[in-house]
């Protein structure tokens, strides 16, 4: 069954194309990757499926129903969950509070919400830092903050926009191990936005590569790392994976 | 729901909440006629700053105009009880639909039209300003002559048609006080508490959360609009005479705000600190002029200032948090 199906998407800026024609579809209980460079349109794309962008013209769908005139809010209660590129933590509110936000979407009784939430918190490796003011926080655990924000308002899509950027090795190998247990255990359907081509390697089933705004080459990892165009532009000749 | 209210909540911050409700209560019995008035001047600074404080503290819309529900409450219950006699406490209802609709049309017109910030701050003073003048010229409560409610000895209190001594008032107000502190502290600790702690700190990470930012916004000005007109209620049956020019203007809205600045705008304490601080000490300041013989006019203002100024440049957060802290009542202190 696919659960998102994006068509034809495209977004302009003041005459800058951000997004041409981008199409491509994400199957349920799978993991799609999208990479490109800096200025790809990754980011943009992401915000016209969240809602803060109406696109200029093609679709989404979610689970067959077309979300692109929807707010965020509104498509996060369908069931997208989303974390931002640049961290937006409730700066002056504590570690579970934060995730006590997202929790409320789905429980609205506070005790069945903190249930919930410190859950998350566990899961995610924040369970000792849940009183800690989000603004105590360092980068990685920001980012790691996103995460069980949008998790805790329980979707069945989630879209990371460079969660492990700035994250060590080891901590990118924890993290990447949450999100294949997420999406093995609960069926949880998720599409990455990340450079780090080890966790993109690790955790997504296809990958679809942008360049300029536009689909260049999509396909399962093995297949994309061989890519002319994509060592091209992107990974470059040398790359390891 | 009693226990759900106290959950949490140090022991220590419970007993000392206790002590200065038995002190509040007791106050009248001690306290001079001069001191008594102070006394309401303080709790209904507390009363209104709190009422202000849901929407700048709690969802962080900044509102530079709630002397236009101030007036607008004390104007509806004052002519309903001028012209047809009908008890404060029955017109409090039409003053709260009154407050409410009109809080309820700024917040349309702003949150739907995407108007934040300053530009949010300047349409609440233009709609203070649009009622100052048009109150001028709004003859069925007399204009800008101003509406007097009448006035006698009174040998008893009478408390449903809020005429009676000053003490009834203080009690009055002192009910409303502790009414708005228990409701705030409720909020803030419901589904809506959240979202408007969430919209403050990021209105866009809020709404990626499936927060509905325009309905929680609008929630949040229209509680804080009908909370705000049962002050004006108490303030129009407490002095008895009410002038556009005065009522709406906006100094008065600057003066409700800086209560809870000074005390901490989104605490909960921080309302009744910053009124003690502000009206106990430029009231205390007058009385020290006054012993000591100086008459110069403007020192009530010149003190706001200063305090302002030392607040801003070495309390930022305002006097609750730090002071919180060093009584050990603040989260941490539970370690």
């Amino acid at each position: 069954m696919v659960l998102l199906e994006v068509e034809s998407l495209s977004k302009s800026f003041r005459g800058l194309r951000a997004v041409q024609n981008v199409s491509f579809e994400v199957p349920a209980g799978e993991i799609v990757g999208l990479i490109g460079p800096n200025g790809a349109g990754k980011t943009t794309i992401f915000n016209l499926i969240a809602g803060v962008y109406a696109p200029d013209s093609g679709s989404v769908l979610f689970q067959k129903r077309p979300i692109h005139a929807l707010r965020p809010d509104q498509i996060c209660a369908a069931g997208i969950g989303r974390t931002f590129q640049n961290v937006k933590p409730f700066a002056g509110l504590s570690v579970l509070d934060n995730v006590l936000v997202g929790a409320f979407l789905r429980e609205k009784a506070p005790s069945a919400a903190r249930a919930l939430s410190l859950q998350i918190l566990e899961k995610l490796g924040l369970g000792t830092k849940r009183d800690q003011l989000a603004s105590s926080l360092t980068l990685p655990d920001r980012k790691r903050l996103e995460v069980a924000r949008a998790l805790a308002t329980r979707p069945k899509l989630l879209l990371l926009d460079e969660v492990m950027a700035g994250l060590r090795p080891t901590e990118c190998d924890q993290i990447v191990a949450v999100f294949r247990e997420l999406n093995r255990a609960e069926g949880l359907t998720i599409v990455l936005i990340e450079h780090v081509m080890r966790a993109v390697m690790a955790l997504a089933g296809r990958i679809v590569v942008l360049h300029h705004g536009e689909v260049i080459a999509r396909g399962t990892p093995e297949e994309v790392v061989r890519d002319k165009a994509v060592l091209e532009c992107y990974l470059g000749e040398e790359t390891e994976v | 729901m009693i226990r759900g209210l106290l959950e949490g909540v140090p022991r220590r911050g419970l007993a000392m909440l206790a002590a200065l409700l038995a002190l509040l209560l007791a106050f009248p019995f001690f306290a001079s006629g001069y001191l008594l008035a102070v006394g309401f001047l303080i709790l209904y600074f507390a009363y209104v700053g709190q009422a202000w404080n849901i929407m700048m503290g709690f969802a962080g819309q900044l509102s530079l105009g709630h002397s236009l529900y101030v007036g607008l409450g004390a104007y509806a219950a004052a002519a309903l009880y001028v012209h047809f006699g009908v008890s404060p406490w029955v017109g409090l209802g039409a003053s709260i639909a009154v407050c409410a609709a009109a809080g309820a049309v700024i917040g349309f017109l702003a949150f739907r039209f995407g108007v934040g910030g300053v530009y949010f701050a300047i349409l609440t003073i233009a709609f203070a300003e649009f009622a100052r003048i048009g109150f001028d010229h709004f003859t069925w409560v007399r204009g800008s002559s101003g509406l007097f409610l009448p006035v006698a000895n009174y040998t008893e209190n009478d408390l449903w048609n809020l005429r009676g001594s000053p003490r009834m008032f203080y009690y009055l107000m002192l009910g409303l006080t502790a009414g708005a502190f228990v409701l705030c502290h409720a909020l803030l600790r419901s589904r809506m508490g959240y979202y408007w702690l969430a919209i403050r700190e990021s209105p866009e990470a809020a709404q990626a959360l499936g927060v509905n930012l325009f309905r929680y916004k609008m929630v949040a000005v229209v509680v804080s609009a009908a909370m705000t007109s049962l002050a004006g209620v108490v303030f129009a049956f407490y002095y008895n005479n009410l002038f556009p020019e005065q009522i709406f203007h906006i100094s008065r809205s600057i003066e409700l705000i800086l209560g809870p600045i000074i005390g901490g705008i989104g605490t909960l304490v921080g309302p009744l600190v910053g009124a003690l601080l502000l009206t106990g000490l430029a009231e205390g300041m007058g009385e020290l002029m006054l012993a000591l013989g100086v008459d110069i006019p403007g020192v009530k203002q010149v003190f706001y200032g200063i305090c302002l100024l030392l607040v801003v440049m070495f309390l930022p957060d305002g006097v609750w948090p730090p002071l919180a802290r060093a009584l050990r009542l603040d989260r941490k202190g539970k370690d």
